[in-house]
């Protein structure tokens, strides 16, 4: 492994997995770079200051394959390569930014993104827990395997992400308010998917991270509102979202109807 | 570290979590990268990493270690311009200039893709870029005169502009 020697913080570039595993620790004082689109502004703007750094570009951890009839999507895969793939991952990824940014920010990344102050952050993880998604990740105790929804209620600190996986289901859709700017990019958004015959209804946007709306699940849009608590930020207010959301919810739900 | 800057190897000195940008405007002088927004959202900085378009405020030396960066400084000369400049020259694609090294760079890596031949196309690969003084129709229209062959640079007047030295003051938006 390159230990690049500096005056500034120590970075590390693992060149495989075992190897980023190993150099993660426990991940005390570990800042991990995914596409590095976040913490290059952190970095720049002077809001981190990283003791150990550790980047994973050579750590092969990128690619999608299938597996055992699973789709595994390594942490370091580029949102660039999820947009044709398994919806609803593919809209959430579709409406990350733009092109550019698309080809460097990376799975890993957007799922253990620290929660955005001015605008909302992790796009892909309401898509995930639609799809029912499980993270495989390392730390302190070793890997661990489990629902993207649990993995985000117990914080990313301390975990190192190595990859994501999900089956194909049977139906999906998505329902989003987007921004116009010189891309359009996303405000809140909701992720639905029937999943071996369960349905599941994530949404993103309307909280630090994504969470799934399991009242509303059982099939009253309105009750989107008990799994979920909209904050203001700069890009709408938590009015706005409160009663925004049950109508994205509502789409999504007669969407996954019309297509059972 | 090392970068292929241009088609010249050259080491760079700069810590390994410094941006492509900061590398390229402070320590190797080349600054037709613009410090926009630092945060992504502008495009100013876009860059050429191994053929592909990429925001240099964003990307850490350490990530690229070995890579190779194209520039506005890289792909044509006042007197030869590469067709994607010739195309913005005759379009009248540029007003303020700050925001074109960018377009220019993701035009070229469109443009020598194969892509670019409509306007949606441009449109969309063009969405990360910003121009305030809102030159957009401008801009497309080149991009997909460039992407047609519809320009042939040679035919295009230049103007060598002020012929003295220019004074690189560090920190500077040069």
């Amino acid at each position: 492994m390159a230990v690049v020697p500096t005056e500034g913080p120590e970075v590390m570039m693992p060149s495989s997995p075992e190897e980023a595993v190993a150099a993660f620790g426990d991940g005390d004082g570990v800042t991990v770079f995914g596409g590095a689109t976040i913490l290059m502004v952190e970095l720049t703007h002077g809001r981190v200051a990283p003791r150990r750094a550790l980047l994973l570009d050579r750590a092969q951890l990128a690619g999608v394959r299938a597996e055992d009839g699973r789709t595994v999507v390594g942490a370091m895969t580029r949102l660039s390569e999820l947009e044709s793939g398994v919806e609803p991952l593919a809209t959430a990824a579709r409406h990350v930014a733009d092109g550019e940014i698309r080809a460097q920010a990376t799975l890993g990344g957007n799922l253990c993104a620290p929660p955005g102050v001015e605008s909302p952050r992790g796009d892909l993880q309401a898509a995930l827990i639609a799809l029912g998604a499980e993270v495989r990740s390392a730390g302190a105790g070793g890997e661990r395997t489990e629902p993207v929804e649990d993995f985000l209620a117990a914080g990313a600190d301390g975990r190192l992400v190595l990859d994501v996986s999900f089956g194909a289901p049977e139906a999906a859709a998505s329902a989003s308010v987007r921004r116009p700017h010189a891309h359009a990019y996303t405000i809140m958004a909701v992720h639905g998917a029937r999943v071996g015959g369960e349905l599941r209804l994530a949404a993103t946007g309307v909280g630090p991270r994504a969470v799934r709306l399991r009242a509303a699940e059982q099939g009253e849009a309105a009750r989107a509102l008990d799994d979920a608590t909209p904050a203001d930020d700069a890009l709408a207010s938590a009015w706005y979202r409160e009663r925004t959301l049950p109508v994205l919810v509502a789409r999504v739900l007669a969407e996954l109807a019309e297509e059972a | 570290m090392q970068l292929t800057v241009n088609g010249t190897a050259r080491q760079v000195a700069s810590p390994p979590l410094a941006s492509l940008l900061h590398v390229l405007r402070e320590e190797l002088a080349i600054t037709s990268p613009k410090a926009g927004c630092q945060q992504g959202g502008c495009g100013a900085c876009t860059v050429l990493v191994d053929g592909e378009p990429r925001r240099a405020c964003l990307l850490p030396l350490a990530a690229i270690d070995g890579a190779e960066v194209t520039t506005v400084e890289g792909i044509g000369t006042p007197t030869q311009l590469a067709p994607v400049q010739a195309a913005f020259d005759r379009h009248y694609a540029a007003q303020c200039g700050f925001c074109t090294s960018g377009f220019v760079m993701a035009s070229t890596a469109l443009v020598e893709g194969g892509g670019g031949k409509t306007r949606e196309e441009v449109i969309e690969a063009l969405s990360g870029h910003i121009c305030r003084c809102t030159g957009y129709a401008k801009i497309v229209a080149a991009v997909t005169a460039a992407a047609r062959g519809d320009v042939d640079p040679a035919a295009v007047e230049v103007d060598e502009g002020p012929q003295q030295e220019a004074t690189l003051i560090p920190g500077s938006p040069a």
